[in-house]
């Protein structure tokens, strides 16, 4: 909502400047966007009369006014506006001025005939868009006077960004009356008196739909002059509030609208066919609205419709057929009261969002059409002349909303807002709110209550609370006290079987990872290039088709970050990422939180003393047995999977159960994205990564260990994990320890066999192991692995 | 006894001579060895006669002791040698990086999101995280959002076919949790929230913080206490000016926007207000009973503010120059 702050102070008029007032709107939830200067810097234009105004010897276009500017002596100035006229006032730049558009204006021979300065079209004066003619002023403009102090362009425009449960501040009515109760300062509304109809015209009006519209007024006027001006006052205000003007017509229904928040329509009385029906539209019924769209309605749209067809869509914008143009007379104005959500639901769908609508939507006041229609009636006919006919309200009664009635209690506002409110003052404040205040004699246990009758216009006051923020708001969120609550100390569990995310994003960050935030939805091919077996979730909106449809994968998002990187010239990339992946599983969403890594180059940062190689798999692997170091039962199984390089692709499980993905992006994929180098990626259900056992101690062995090391030769096809679960089997309690230290396949080693070695550490809890407990020990594994794996001794 | 003084005289030559360990010990065997001269001189005592041999073999003994002192010595001087030329061998450049992996770093937004958690957590505030797919229930009816309430259009909300939706904030946080947790409760959800919007100051993907407090004496005043701390801690700026400004929201009554003072004027930073009874009811909590407040927050923005980032959508390009900035 846009308005003039001169306009505003017609109103209500307090003792504070303009930052104060924004300072004030804003402060009482009217939020203030911007205050700026109503008129751009103008000097030396004043109000001239144009005496007379006769043709210009050698041009046809041209006039040669005779001009008084009220500076004694009358001036010659040549006119080319086709709206000129002797005996009409018009804003005159006097020679040496210079307009707002930097155009300065000297006297000059226009073919032939001296000029003596330049009547102004608004544009010209910085004072709308309006090029086509010349700006004509009031009749009884004070001749000479600085258009400034004329127009009242020393004005400030405020534009209140209003949240959507203040319709009723739509209309300069509204701020008046926030700005009055802010300041305790009386509102002083223009004064309108009923409009004495001087025709017996009257147009029947049926309310077929009333809950939808439970009050309709029309009126009739006939013989306005279509031709008549909108007087400089009522463009200007219409200017500020960022309308421009149409015709006298439509200028005057804008203007009731911004003065009093009250949409209204007018029709051409000699275009409708006998009655005002509102009713719901007939399945496919057309329409064609004001600005050509050609709709196709349905029983959920609720029209204004004539005799023979619907002229408008209630509440949000008129017909064509039926609206006023250049040679409308006689006029039908339409004021009425439409259902918040039956205009709401319909412009929505739609898509249509019009001044009217927007303010439906919010609520106007149910009590207001009346007023609107006679304002609009005086002003019209004041502008336009015409003859009214009487006022005709078509009203239900039983449908028209009424004004919510609420008890208030004193201790409820204390408890709300931290602190008790005088009672003089909440009956103060509410009053003030245009509220009905009535003191409950006996409250009982409440102590004092009141009960309050919300006003028509406030439609978004329904329960206790909003009288509270009433209170709180016009007092000041400023005044209400801060406190720090307290509290019982919370006490509760310590699961040490679980960790907490911020660990397990610190181990990934500890070995290189930057962390990554990708967006939720991805190109659909992409993924189905990597995943051609999920099912995704398609949005049904989306942005556009890079982000189409819900990630199953980090993946996706994790490469494309990695290709950004690429395009950007860097060449080592770690990232990882948390978040939720989304697919279908038995017919349910879920919506599973994974995390995820990206690598590419080399394993730590190219420095001295360090080799370039680039990271394989195992580096990789390592980085995942770093986030599952907390827990036990881990294991990788070669697995295919359609995203990954065929022989570099593991599926990870934890206890046999499947927690994620470990491998080499499929060489065809890095080839198609253009990657310079190999890529690897892991993802794994960040559940299974935050389980964590909880250490168990074992006594340390007081004895010495023993260590031998076995130099193993079996087939390619026999797995490290084969070996080792050869070994476990065998039950050894003192071994303790295992580790493979070396693979070597080459020379002395049969082609399609490699070579194991084996580190094995023996210790017992209770003795010191000899030489030949150990040879034991080391026939049984060795005798194993020959018999189930066909493992020999490296000679 | 010309022949000792001789012996040894050379001897001491040969130690002082010596210009490694092994050649020393080579020199100190030669002559106090088990075969060394000194010790042939100490068995050719027996050939001279009685009366000389004390002299004689004291001669021999102080010699021998010489000599001795003349090796440790000289070993000393030769072990320190080999420690200086060991010294200026092993001398590194101490001014060359380190070796091995870096560290890498946590998103902005995630350090921001932890400098959050960890604020509320220290208050008494649960920490939750729920579903980003969200059906209309949780995400607007319950939040007394209806189907075609002026709301909705303010936040353009991403569907699927099917009428689940993309949650538009982390408000359905609080109608999940109220449904589970009794009152009084303590919470903070944070996560992803989605709306349709692009541009510099919009991403379509975004952060938030929602918190609820619900208890049977919790009031506004709460509310600004325990903002204004919130604001002033995570500033780091004791001083900060905080300003509460009546707003609207569905599900809170009063609503207020919470805004701070920067460089060039006020920054809207947070929404707010107390639990709109209805709210309370439709999770299953008395209204007259309980009383609450709520808020919520964007992460990028205060992540903006608090590091100085102007472009929303660096957030989300994962450039590396931009996120190792972030250690």
């Amino acid at each position: 909502m846009k308005f003039s702050e001169r306009w505003l102070r017609e109103w209500v008029d307090p003792a504070v400047d303009t930052d104060g007032l924004v300072a004030q709107l804003t402060g009482a939830g009217l939020e203030v966007d911007s205050a700026v200067p109503a008129a751009a810097a103008l000097d030396g234009v004043v109000v001239a009369e144009v005496k007379a105004a006769e043709p210009h010897p050698d041009a046809d276009r041209l006039r040669v006014c005779t001009v008084d500017d009220g500076g004694g002596e009358l001036l010659t100035v040549v006119c080319g506006a086709p709206n000129v006229r002797a005996g009409a006032r018009y804003p005159l730049a006097r020679s040496g001025t210079r307009l707002p558009d930097g155009k300065k204006i000297r006297r000059s021979k226009i073919r032939g005939i001296e000029s003596n300065g330049m009547l102004c079209s608004p544009i010209e004066i910085g004072l709308g868009e309006d090029a086509d003619g010349i700006l004509e002023l009031a009749a009884d403009a004070p001749i000479g006077m600085d258009l400034r102090v004329h127009l009242q362009l020393d004005d400030t425009v405020i534009d209140v960004d209003l949240t959507p449960n203040r319709g009723d501040c739509l209309g300069l009515a509204g701020i008046a009356r926030e700005v009055g109760v802010l300041n305790r300062a009386p509102v002083t509304p223009p004064e309108v008196k009923p409009v004495e109809p001087t025709i017996p015209d009257v147009f029947p009006i049926h309310l077929e739909a009333p809950i939808d519209c439970p009050r309709y007024i029309g009126r009739i006027i006939r013989g306005i002059d279509p031709g008549a001006p909108t007087p400089v006052w009522m463009r200007e205000r219409l200017r500020r509030s960022g309308v421009r003007s149409i015709s006298a017509v439509v200028d005057v229904t804008n203007y009731v609208m911004l003065e009093l928040g009250q949409p209204m329509h007018a029709f051409d009385l000699a275009l409708l066919d006998r009655e005002i029906r509102v009713r719901r539209a007939c399945t496919d019924e057309r329409l064609v609205l004001l600005d050509g769209t050609e709709l196709r309605l349905d029983e959920g749209a609720l029209v204004i419709a004539d005799a023979s067809r619907a002229v408008a869509l209630a509440g949000i914008m008129g017909g064509e057929h039926s609206g006023v143009g250049d040679d409308t007379r006689d006029v039908l104005l339409e004021c009425a009261w439409f259902h918040p959500r039956t205009v709401a639901v319909e412009a929505r769908r739609r898509g249509l969002h019009t001044d009217a609508s927007h303010r439906y939507e919010r609520g106007v006041s149910t009590d207001l059409q009346r007023l609107a229609t006679e304002r609009a009636t005086a002003l019209l006919v004041a502008i336009a002349g015409g003859s009214p006919g009487p006022l005709n309200e078509a009203v239900d009664e039983r449908t028209v909303p009424t004004p919510a009635v609420i008890r208030l209690r004193a201790s409820r506002i204390e408890r709300m807002i931290g602190e008790p409110v005088g009672e003089t003052e909440v009956v103060d404040i509410l009053e003030r709110l245009g509220m009905s205040v009535q003191a409950e004699s006996d409250a009982g246990n409440d102590g004092t209550a009141w009960t309050v009758t919300a006003p028509p216009f406030r439609s978004d006051v329904t329960i206790e609370a909003d009288l509270i923020e009433e209170l709180a708001r016009v007092r000041g969120y400023d005044r209400v006290p801060e406190i720090t609550p307290s509290g019982r100390l919370d006490v509760s569990p310590l699961p040490e079987g679980r960790l907490s995310v911020e660990r397990v994003r610190d181990r990934l960050v500890e070995r290189g990872y930057q962390e990554a935030i990708t967006y939720s939805f991805v190109e659909p091919e992409l993924q189905s290039t990597l995943f051609p077996d999920a099912r995704s979730w398609p949005l049904g909106n989306p942005m556009s088709s890079e982000m189409s449809t819900m990630r199953v994968s980090t993946w996706p998002g994790l490469l494309g970050a990695l290709r950004n990187n690429v395009n950007r010239q860097i060449e080592r990339v770690r990232l990882f990422e948390t978040g939720l992946v989304f697919f279908e599983e038995d017919g349910a969403l879920r919506q599973v939180e994974r995390i995820g890594g990206v690598v590419m180059g080399t394993v730590a940062p190219q420095q001295w003393g360090l080799g370039a190689a680039p990271a394989d798999f195992f580096d990789v692997k390592a980085d995942v047995e770093a986030l599952l170091a907390s827990g036990d039962g881990l294991a990788f199984a070669a697995e295919s999977h359609p995203a990954l390089q065929p022989g570099q692709s593991a599926r990870v499980t934890r206890d046999g159960d499947p927690i994620g993905w470990i491998g080499g992006i499929h060489p065809a994929v890095v080839r198609d994205w253009r990657l310079p180098g190999p890529v690897f990626v892991f993802e794994l259900d960040l559940d299974a990564v935050r389980a964590s056992a909880t250490p168990r101690h074992t006594p340390v062995s007081r004895y010495p260990a023993v260590r031998r090391d076995l130099a193993l030769v079996v087939d390619e096809a026999v797995s490290a994990a084969a070996v080792q679960a050869c070994i476990a089997q065998a039950g050894l309690a003192v071994l303790k320890k295992f580790e493979f230290f070396d693979v070597y396949r080459g020379e002395g080693i049969d082609s399609g066999r490699k070579s194991l070695a084996l580190g094995l550490t023996f210790q017992d809890a209770s003795r010191t192991l000899g030489d030949a407990d150990v040879d034991t020990c080391i026939e049984t594994i060795v005798g194993r692995l020959r018999d189930e794996l066909g493992a020999d001794l490296r000679g | 006894m010309q022949d000792i003084e001789q012996t040894i005289e050379r001897a001491l030559a040969e130690v002082s001579g010596a210009q490694s360990l092994p050649g020393l010990d080579e020199v100190r065997v030669r002559y106090l060895g088990r075969q060394g001269v000194l010790t042939e001189h100490l068995k050719g005592l027996g050939a001279l006669p009685v009366a000389d041999r004390p002299a004689a073999g004291k001669r021999i003994n102080e010699a021998k002791v010489r000599l001795q002192d003349a090796v440790e010595a000289r070993r000393g001087e030769l072990e320190a040698a080999a420690l200086d030329a060991r010294l200026a061998r092993d001398r590194v450049d101490v001014t060359l990086p380190g070796r091995g992996q870096r560290p890498g770093g946590l998103h902005p937004i995630s350090r921001t999101l932890q400098r959050i958690e960890s604020f509320f957590r220290g208050i008494g505030y649960a920490v939750e995280h729920g579903p980003e797919v969200e059906d209309d229930w949780h995400n607007f009816e319950a939040l007394n959002i209806p189907p075609h309430h002026p709301a909705r259009a303010m936040q353009d909300t991403f569907y699927f076919p099917g009428g689940m939706l993309l949650r538009t904030h982390t408000s359905n946080m609080q109608i999940r949790y109220m449904h589970e947790v009794a009152p009084p409760l303590r919470m903070i959800a944070t996560g992803r929230v989605y709306r349709r919007d692009y541009d510099v100051t919009h991403s379509p993907m975004f952060h938030q913080v929602e918190g609820l407090m619900v208890g049977e004496d919790v009031s506004f005043a709460h509310l600004k206490g325990v903002l204004h701390g919130f604001l002033r801690a995570f500033f780091e700026k004791s001083d900060l000016e905080v300003r509460f400004r009546p707003s609207y929201f569905p599900f809170t009554e009063p609503s207020a926007e919470v805004d701070i003072r920067g460089e060039s004027g006020w920054l809207e930073v947070l929404g707010s207000g107390m639990v709109h009874p209805q709210v309370l009811e439709n999770c299953g909590i008395d209204s007259e009973r309980y009383t609450g407040f709520a808020f919520g927050m964007g992460v990028e923005r205060l992540a903006m503010l608090r590091y100085g980032v102007r472009d929303l959508r660096l957030f989300y390009e994962n450039d590396l120059r931009f996120l190792e900035q972030f250690r």
